[in-house]
């Protein structure tokens, strides 16, 4: 019994990216709330898959972010592909800062999530008001990457707290 | 030399992002944006097999994200109740000090209802839209700020139309806007692509209804400059698009720095059923 409480532990702290990455692309959850009329929103997919990518590609696949994105694209009433394309680009860009990194640094990092969602908003943002005629809030979209930008650090913190956790249970087996 | 060496690093470092499979990964990014792309495209089939297929896996994405989302339902549906729980004396007041002679009110709209109808017979106007609603029950409830708009559990089987409006009980919330086999999508009157036909009665000014996102009220478009229009006038659906029925009610005018919004009557907040016309 224990031994399968260990498995199903290991099992959770192994998966836990994905698990998430799957939570927020099928409920949607933007924690959206208001502080003196500011609409306060986060994009956790775009932390999610940023930070997995870069720092520990193994523990998300690429093609399960496809999907995810998918997922998303249906909850969200978006023309479907749109977020697949957004995550894979973010994909990209998280890849190319990884190959070109020697030493982790989270304030790099943080800068250069900035610019990563900075890219992906606007594509997102291009590719729906060209392609799709849909009306979509420059404004929310633009804060939503601001307020999500505001807590990387302290997301990333705890993905790693949570990495080494694995990574101690899988040492300990 | 060095800067020949740097963009050699640059193009290998694109390339290896790009194409590189990379641990335990089973496609290549390229791969997987080509994919999205053809995806993508797809969108432009309206019709046919592939709309079809998309409509069946819309349906069990929804079912999907229900189970998910059902135990955070649970919890604000909760919260909500706690709040109509301690607004509940303070509520209890303001209808005991207000005269409601609820008996005679309902033999007048009963009167004006029949005057109505004989009026219309008079000029033998016909109904365009039909008067039976379904009660529908909401799957999602997606209330961001690119996107107001629910998930309900009837669809293309049970005979929901495109266009169709909805109801929460007498007052006017949205309309279907996606129909799937077993569920539907209905677009909320705040999400920031809603537009409807309203009229302001008693002034009878004709507006356009437009959402800002906003879950308290929307703004109005197309006003005439020259207007009176007062605080607390009602907002119906006017029925002028051919689609929503007409005199729905859907909130009444608040003025804020000389600009005339209007409040809605529902919770868009807290809907757990609606009612869609047939």
């Amino acid at each position: 019994m224990a031994r399968e409480n260990i498995k199903f532990y290991q099992f959770l702290l192994n998966g836990f990216p994905i698990i998430l990455l799957f939570f927020f692309a099928l409920t949607g959850y933007s924690f959206s709330f208001q502080i003196f009329e500011i609409n306060i929103s986060f994009n956790f997919i775009h932390l999610i898959v940023f930070y997995w990518v870069l720092r520990k590609p193994e523990m998300l696949g690429y093609g399960l972010i496809f999907f995810a994105g998918v997922i998303n694209d249906v909850v969200q009433n978006l023309p479907i592909g749109v977020s697949s394309i957004n995550y894979l680009l973010l994909c990209v860009i998280a890849s190319f800062f990884r190959t070109r990194t020697l030493v982790p640094n989270l304030i790099y990092d943080w800068i250069l999530f900035f610019i990563a969602i900075l890219i992906v908003s606007s594509i997102h943002f291009t590719v729906l008001a060209i392609f799709f005629d849909g009306n979509i809030s420059y404004g929310a979209l633009m804060s939503t990457a601001f307020f999500s930008f505001l807590i990387y650090p302290a997301l990333a913190k705890i993905f790693n707290q949570i990495y080494l956790l694995g990574l101690r249970q899988e040492n300990v087996e | 030399m060095s800067t020949e060496s740097s963009r050699d690093d640059f193009i290998i470092a694109i390339r290896s992002a790009f194409l590189k499979k990379g641990n335990r990964q089973k496609f290549s990014l390229f791969t997987l944006l080509i994919i999205s792309i053809l995806v993508l495209s797809l969108e432009y089939f309206k019709t046919g097999p592939v709309n079809q297929f998309r409509s069946i896996t819309k349906d069990i994405i929804f079912r999907g994200s229900y189970v998910v989302s059902s135990p955070f339902k649970y919890v604000k549906d909760k919260y909500y109740l706690f709040q109509d729980h301690m607004s509940m004396y303070e509520e209890f007041s303001v209808l005991r000090d207000k005269d409601l002679d609820l008996d005679s009110l309902r033999k007048e709209v009963d009167f004006y209802k029949s005057e109505n109808a004989l009026l219309k017979k008079l000029i033998e106007e016909r109904d365009l839209f039909s008067k039976e609603y379904m009660l529908t029950k909401i799957l999602l409830d997606k209330q961001s700020p690119y996107l107001k708009s629910l998930i309900i559990n009837k669809g293309q089987k049970n005979g929901v139309k495109l266009g169709s409006a909805v109801k929460d009980r007498l007052y006017y919330i949205g309309k279907v806007v996606n129909v799937n086999f077993l569920s539907s999508r209905v677009l909320l009157a705040n999400d920031l692509n809603s537009k409807i036909p309203i009229i302001i009665e008693p002034s009878g000014i004709n507006a356009i209804l437009s959402g800002n996102g906003n879950d308290d009220y929307a703004e109005l478009e197309y006003l005439p400059k020259e207007n009176e229009i007062k605080e607390n006038e009602i907002v119906y659906t006017s029925g002028s698009d051919g689609t929503i029925p007409a005199s729905i009610p859907v909130g009444k005018i608040i003025i804020q720095d000389n600009k005339k919004y209007v409040k809605f009557f529902s919770n868009l907040n807290q809907l757990n059923y609606v009612q869609v016309n047939k």
